[in-house]
Formats: structure tokens, sequence, C-alpha cells
């Protein structure tokens, strides 16, 4: 009997146990998946909760319902990974798992420590994230009874898991406010490392005046050193200074701790791995799915759903002797709330990035504006239902083509989202 | 100096479009058009930021530059003034930091 072992129970490791039970004879493998959390959140509410577009408990799940039968399910923290000796270590009774092969899936996580101050007296007071339930959950309840005042999202380092959320925020924020007859209370302040808000050139183009029209206003190429709670400052490297009311942190990101620990990551914890056949670059029987690699795209679930065929086929591939064929090509949707019912979706590849001044946009088009309702459908139903019902499940996406072995390299178009349904 | 940045193609900020023609030369005249001159230090970063980009595809965060090489955050921005992510891009020939969008 041989075995495979799955780190990780999140969007990647539960898609993956789900269409690789299928894939294997099971007389031949022993399937085991491991993950510290019995719950699993959906991400994407985390964005929805503090503008009271998503209740808690929509977004949560028990994780052993997701889990397929004839596969050993395990509730522990990893110790130890030994990729030279094929060899795991669980924090729960010290069990050791032999593997044949291993998937990582191990995701990453905010790192708020990682900012001199941020967990100093004003964290969870009036410093707030929204990348955790518990964050999130916690500046819902601040907002319910803000009186207003100057609001600072700052993201602390990149690459951030849904590079796009932090903007989102600010949109949904302005929207929020607006609503609730209070957005001439609050100042919106969006500070990035980054040379602006949009940096690719067809994004700022199309999107450059969105920020300004909506009234926030934007601090580029701010890298936080510190933040000062007593005073209510952040302070950037090259000594700026940003006050805030509220902040809304989006502190650094990194990968699981385990990795670090197995000294198999980079100084964020992401493990090297191969962009096209996502196997470890180092070790020939390790896969590593999702947020936990070191791919040059974006850390979302949508990367995770475009990814997962590749992957596998290319892990059988491998137990099979043969040739890895199947390429990954970097393919991710992103589908962007701006406040007001309104929305875009972009779609983009690997080919869009590296090369500076080379890169075509990864937006697609003009974007639509979505109606009220449509907005409804797709943000609370749709979207939701479909991930806890299909994707997780491993089931293929109906209206998504599975097949992102992308004919040619077309340069990206902006779909819009009627087309798309 | 301005001679050897004649024949190189920049964009319009001033970053090289064509991150494999660079050379150390063009670096240091990139530098001195930018009103720097590049001591050792700089060349740590620089060098770290060209293997980075070589082996990856992509330039180096100041974060992997700071824990992989002896040069230390507020060196880095003592170093490269107007923002070192930026600056040491530039300067070692590589396109602007951006995002995903």
């Amino acid at each position: 009997m041989k075995t495979l072992l799955i780190l990780g129970a999140g969007t990647a490791g539960t898609m993956f146990a789900n269409k690789i039970i299928r894939k294997l004879d099971r007389h031949e493998w022993k399937i085991i998946l491991v993950d510290k959390d019995e719950t699993h959140y959906y991400q994407p509410g985390y964005l929805f909760l503090p503008f009271e577009i998503n209740k808690p408990e929509e977004i949560i799940r028990p994780k052993r319902k997701f889990v397929p039968a004839g596969v050993e399910f395990v509730l522990s923290d990893i110790e130890q990974i030994e990729p030279g000796a094929n060899k795991v270590t669980l924090t729960k009774d010290n069990r050791v798992i032999q593997y044949d092969y291993l998937i990582i899936a191990t995701g990453t996580d905010i790192r708020p420590e990682q900012v001199e101050g941020m967990l100093g007296g004003g964290w969870q007071q009036n410093i707030f994230d929204f990348y955790t339930f518990d964050g999130a959950n916690k500046l819902t309840n601040f907002l319910k009874t803000w009186k207003g005042g100057r609001m600072v999202v700052n993201v602390a380092e990149v690459p951030v898991k849904c590079p796009v959320a932090p903007l989102e925020f600010v949109f949904l924020a302005d929207w929020y406010f607006t609503r609730r007859g209070m957005r001439d209370k609050v100042e919106i302040i969006y500070s990035t490392p980054l040379p602006g808000a949009f940096t690719k050139p067809v994004a700022t183009t199309l999107l450059g005046n969105i920020l300004e029209e909506k009234g926030i206003h934007v601090e580029a190429e701010f890298n936080i050193g510190e933040v000062n709670s007593s005073n209510n400052v952040i302070r950037s490297w090259d000594d700026r200074e940003i006050p805030y009311d509220l902040l809304v942190a989006i502190p650094t990101n990194m990968g699981d701790p385990v990795i670090e620990r197995s000294g198999m990551g980079d100084e964020l914890n992401y493990i090297a791995t191969n962009k096209h056949t996502l196997q470890s670059e180092q070790w020939e029987n390790i896969w590593v799915l999702g947020d936990a690699a070191n791919l040059p795209t974006s850390k979302a679930g949508a990367v995770v759903h475009y990814q997962m065929d590749a992957a596998i086929e290319n892990l059988l591939a491998h137990m099979g002797g043969r040739e890895l064929k199947a390429s990954f090509d970097g393919h991710a949707n992103c589908f962007i709330e701006s406040g007001f019912n309104k929305g875009l979706l972009l779609d983009f590849n690997y080919d869009v990035e590296p090369l500076p001044g080379l890169f075509p946009l990864p937006v697609v088009g003009p974007f639509k504006l979505l109606g009220e309702s449509m907005f409804n459908h797709w943000g609370k139903l749709a979207f939701g239902w479909m991930y806890w019902h299909i994707m997780l499940k491993g089931i293929d996406v109906p209206f998504l083509p599975n097949d992102f072995s992308m004919t040619g390299k077309n340069a990206p178009k902006l779909v819009n989202l009627n087309q798309t349904l | 100096m301005s001679d050897i940045l004649s024949t190189v193609q920049f964009d319009s900020e001033g970053f090289m479009t064509n991150a494999k023609a660079w050379t150390p030369e063009i670096g240091k005249a990139i530098a001195a058009r930018e009103g720097m001159e590049l001591t050792d230090r700089h060349w740590v970063v620089i060098n770290y930021a060209r293997s980075e980009f070589d082996s990856k595809g992509q330039p180096p965060t100041l974060r992997a530059i700071t824990k992989n090489t002896d040069v230390g955050t507020k060196e880095i921005y003592a170093l490269f003034p107007g923002g070192p992510a930026k600056m040491a891009a530039k300067v070692a020939g590589l396109g602007k930091p951006t995002g995903c969008i």
C-alpha cells in the first residue's frame, strides 16, 4: 500500500482530495488529509463581513463535510516535514507518516508581528485586519458604531493573498459609508508599497480615475516600518507619516511556519515550485498547490481552480513514470467589487506579468457595470453556492472552462459577467 | 556617460525596457543620471537583484534583499533615496515593480 499525503484542507487541499480520489486505485493507495482547523472558511466572504453583505455563519462549514469517503482526515498541526526522508511528523500523538507522494497546500496567512508596533495597544481596538475570520468579525462590530474619521487601509508588503481585496475594501467602504449617510465624515486613504493603486498600464488607463472619483486618497510607495499605537500614526521606512483613526491593516503575508521549520521555503516561507507543472523544484515526489507555492501569479482560490487539473495530470504521469506534459499557464479570474452594486471581472495569466514594459494588461475590455440583481445573485448566492457545492467537491464548474491549456497566448480580454454566465 | 545610454531603450519613467541588455556599465550610467554614485554596498543590492531576476524572472522584494544580503532596511533606504524597490530596479535595469493589476 502506498501513501499520498495531503497537507492542508483549505481550498486547494480539499479540491485536490476530491479530484484525486476518483483517479487512484483504492487498493493501491492510501490517501491522508491533514489540517489543524476543523472549520472551512469561505475566504472571499471576509471582504463582505465588515459591510454586512455576508453574515459570519454564511461563510463557514465543517471541513469534514468536504472530505470524500476513502480519505483519512487527521485534525492536527504539522510538526515537521522531512522531504529527504519522505516523512512528516504531526503534533497530534507525534504521529509519523511515511509518504510516497506529498501534496503541500498549507496556504498563506497574515503575520501582523512582522510590522513593528502593529500588535501594540491598538490591535483590535482601532487596528483591524480583515484577512482572518476573527479580524473581519471584530472590524464589523467596530464599524457598526464608528462615528467616522480617517480610515487608512495599509498594505504592508506584497505579495498578499487576493491582491485586489484591499482595493475592493476601499471601494466597498466608500459605498457602505455613503449608504449609512456618513460618507462626508470619513476620509479614506489607501496606502500601498507599490507605485500606485494600479500598476499595469491598461488597468491604470481604464481604472486610474476610479479612486479619485470616489474621493479615495492614495499614498503610493509607502513601505510601512512602524505602527505607533499611542499616537495613531503609521510611519514608513523613509520617514513619512500617516495619521489614522481607524487602521485597516493588510499585514505581511507568509506561508505556514512549518515550511520555515522544515527549511523548505523562501524568505516568505513559499516553496519553489515549477510554475507550469506545479511540481516542487527540489523534490520530485512533492507537488505544491495554491498559496503555499512561490508562483508568479495571484494567491487566490480562482488560481487554485485553474491549476488543479494540470497538477493532477502531472502527478499521475509521474506516478506512472511518464513525462510531465500538462502545463498551467497562470490563468486566473478575479471578480472585483467596485461598490454600489457594480463590479468587473479580470482575466489574466502568466504572460501578462513578467517582462516590464512589455506586458499587455490583464484587464479585458471595457468593464461592464452589473445591475443590482445580478450583483446580488452573483455575490451572495451564485459564487458562494458554487464554491461550497461545486468547486470544493472537485466537480468541474459548468461555465468556467477547465481547459486552461490556453489555446495560444491570447492577449487577455475583458470579459463581462453577463457573457460569462 | 551619456553615450552608453544613447543605445539603451527606456520607458517614459526611465526604466529599461529590455533587462537582458543591461551591463554593469549601463547600471553605473543610469545611477549617474539619477544623481547616485555607486558604492560596494549598492552593488551588493544590484548584484543580488540581477541574480534573482535571472533565476526567477522577477525582481526580488525588499524583504528578500534584506534577508538574503547583509544590507538592512534602513541602509537600503539610505543607499537608494526615492524608494529602494523602485530605484534599485531602475539601476539594475529591471522593470518598475508592479502588482497584479
